[in-house]
């Protein structure tokens, strides 16, 4: 009797299932950042607007996001409508024709407002792939009360070596406050995101000219050198294990003097609900040592259409309302203003409620995602586009192994040498194979 | 035995009070995390007194769609169990009952069967489920279980029906009792507790399963855990999110098995002492 139940409740539930699938349904595969949240939470507004349009949102973490994506559209699967990518992903799927571009947006969207290295990162050809829901740069967030206390003044652009002295000032172990915090988790998006950057200003570069790896050169020693010495002496206990969320979390904790990362933890580490020392954080560019040139990254996640979904027209439809100038408004407002997403549009940046909401950084953070050059990344010339990552395939396992190394020696169980030679042979091995160059 | 002496039951007792603590734990840290915000539950300092919030449960129950991935899970987690009972009961009487030469031979084949890793069959399976439009259903993901658990239950059925002595069976087929009869109405009845307890554990594996509901569903089929996993993020903090998700993912299978408990142990216990 109870097995009839059960059997004529899964009939029922399938009848439901079918009946809500008249409108359109978009299945959009995404991350749970909380941008993306915001815009789960915003889904009747635009069933509201396009009420033949239904949303679907598959939640996923970043790594299982590109792989079940790929698998998705190599295999013809057409299961996602809109997916969400990077700045890494979006000019190199755009090259194999995975995504379809946004060719005549409507004057209405303004697309000369979308801040134009962002527009540019997510270009293939000259022509747009995807649009940005968020953009950001890193830069260096700092106590204004403990430097205060000790006497020192941050400089607006910072050099290295001044960050490793000023760590050293304020190391203060018996009050739990290190002299600085970084991400040592081993991962491309991880620990490489700031390595990348280090290695950029103190002048080493991923490959020559002729795509030959150079990981054992002065620049990457002298990049993993001040890292390790940083985070060993001056940094939290466990750092192998700290990603974005962690290092943030410390900070806003009070266990941290300094901290170089994305600006989006800007609102998190100055917003008194959530952060301890939220009146007394500062901001100053990432810091630099021989050049500029790629010293703070610039990473979009963007929202794009796979070449293969059926709703293409409703699919665009949501893109556009997600990435419009409306959308950030709509977030300000029902939100509040430091909830609306970041480094996409000019116009966000001069609305008064945006600067009065975001005030201490939104300058900066605008100033450090337009000047972020991901064509001209590195001292001298290089192959490859990308400041924190190098825009090919490979990438993502090359800075997965060359990460684990980087944890490795900050673990203690290599050297700089030994961590720098075995990246060295395992990126150059992997070039080989996959046809960089014969010898 | 010898009567343990009692500064030595003092020892095994406070010794398994402790392991006990230790493996309950983390559930327990989990539970309190899911009532702090989501800045406490990642702080560094573990905090145990706190004004607790509902925060997290609202999130996960309003927000993010809760009872249609618990649906799912119930469906593929019931739907597979008894899709394996009731193929398994034969195959395990066939298996106890009318042995052949090949009959241990085929038992080691099935059970090889779970020795291969299920991420080797992954991309054949993607591209068959494809074609068939199963990809992304509840259907879809049942089968698999249904294949991932039924060595296991005919593995289970097969040792509980060896205990089932055969004169009945020849008594009962000299009564004029047919092949069904014998399964249905001698078998199945001597073994109830043991095919219960086979069914619960199916219903456990088949719930708990994160792989191939994270790789073959997105939104209409997908379990809770794909719900779960959703919850992880690079960016932002979501530990408390994350914390009330899992508690609700657990809760139902937690208390199903509490109540099932004494099923399940005279289940598992069936036949042991002759």
């Amino acid at each position: 009797m109870k097995i009839r139940y059960a059997i004529a409740g899964m009939v029922l539930g399938a009848g439901g299932m079918t009946a809500a699938q008249a409108a359109t349904q978009l299945t959009i595969a995404t991350v749970n950042n909380p941008q993306m949240v915001a815009m789960q939470k915003l889904t009747s507004t635009f069933e509201k607007k396009y009420p033949d349009i239904k949303l679907n949102w598959d939640v996923m973490p970043e790594n299982e996001l590109r792989q079940k994506v790929t698998v998705d559209i190599a295999t013809n699967a057409g299961s996602y409508d809109v997916v969400t990518l990077g700045a890494l992903e979006t000019p190199l799927w755009a090259k194999n024709g995975w995504i379809q571009p946004f060719n005549n947006l409507p004057k209405s969207y303004d697309v000369n407002d979308v801040i134009k290295p962002v527009r540019k990162a997510l270009s293939y050809n000259g022509e747009l792939y995807a649009l940005p829901f968020y953009a950001e740069s890193s830069f260096t967030y700092y106590r204004k009360d403990l430097f205060k206390k000790a006497g020192i003044q941050m400089p607006e652009h910072p050099t290295w070596k001044q960050i490793s002295s000023y760590a050293k000032k304020l190391n203060d172990p018996s009050n739990a406050v290190n002299g600085i915090c970084l991400r040592g988790m081993p991962g491309w998006g991880e620990n490489m995101a700031l390595f990348d950057t280090m290695v950029n200003t103190f002048g080493g570069r991923w490959f020559n000219k002729k795509w030959e790896p150079e990981l054992t050169s002065s620049g990457w020693h002298d990049a993993l050198s001040t890292y390790l010495n940083l985070l060993k002496n001056y940094g939290p206990s466990g750092s192998t294990s700290n990603g974005f969320v962690e290092v943030e979390n410390l900070f806003s904790n009070g266990h941290c003097a300094m901290w170089v990362d994305a600006t989006s933890g800007a609102g998190y580490v100055s917003d008194p609900k959530t952060s301890k020392v939220a009146k007394d954080v500062g901001f100053a560019w990432a810091p630099v040592a021989k050049t500029k040139n790629g010293s703070h990254w610039l990473w979009s996640w963007a929202l794009a259409i796979p070449k293969d979904t059926q709703h293409a027209d409703a699919a665009r439809k949501f893109v556009e309302w997600a990435t419009s100038k409306g959308y950030v408004n709509l977030v300000g407002e029902k939100d509040g203003w430091v909830n609306a997403p970041p480094g996409t549009r000019y116009s966000t940046y001069s609305n008064p409620d945006y600067k009065k909401a975001a005030g201490g950084y939104a300058d900066l953070t605008m100033k450090a995602i337009n000047q972020a050059d991901p064509n001209k990344p590195t001292e001298k010339p290089v192959p490859y586009t990308g400041i924190q990552f190098v825009a090919i395939p490979e990438f993502q396992a090359l800075g997965q192994s060359v990460g684990q190394n980087v944890a490795a020696a900050l673990a203690g169980r290599m050297s700089v040498d030994e961590a720098l030679e075995k990246s060295q042979k395992s990126v150059k091995s992997t070039m080989q194979q996959s046809g960089y160059y014969s010898k | 035995m010898n009567k343990m002496s009692w500064p030595g039951k003092i020892g095994v007792n406070l010794l398994a009070w402790l392991v006990s603590i230790l493996m309950f734990f983390p559930i327990f840290w989990l539970i309190l995390s899911s009532f702090k915000t989501n800045a406490l539950a990642a702080a560094r300092e573990p905090a145990f007194i706190f004004s607790p919030t509902m925060a997290s449960y609202v999130n996960a129950l309003v927000n993010s769609n809760y009872w249609h991935y618990a649906l799912n899970s119930v469906y593929t987690a019931v739907g597979s169990t008894l899709l394996c009972v009731v193929l398994g009961v034969p195959a395990a009487y066939s298996m106890a009952f009318r042995r052949s030469k090949r009959t241990d031979f085929t038992l080691l084949w099935m059970l090889s069967t779970k020795m291969l890793p299920a991420v080797g069959v992954l991309v054949p399976i993607y591209i068959v489920y494809k074609n068939l439009h199963l990809l992304d259903s509840a259907l879809g993901l049942t089968l698999i279980y249904t294949a991932m658990n039924l060595p296991i239950v005919v593995w289970l059925l097969y040792t509980y029906f060896k205990d089932v002595p055969g004169e009945i069976l020849e008594a009962a087929e000299i009564d004029g009792a047919s092949l069904v009869d014998n399964i249905v109405r001698i078998v199945t009845p001597l073994a109830l507790p043991g095919i219960i307890s086979t069914g619960l554990l199916a219903i456990v594996l088949a719930w708990n399963e994160a792989f191939w509901a994270i790789n073959i569903t997105n939104v209409h089929g997908a379990t809770l855990s794909v719900f779960v996993s959703g919850f992880k993020s690079a960016r932002g903090q979501f530990w408390a999110n994350m914390s009330a998700a899992s508690t609700l993912s657990v809760l139902p299978i937690l208390v199903a098995g509490w109540f099932t408990q004494r099923q399940l142990v005279r289940g598992l216990t069936f036949g042991a002492v002759k």
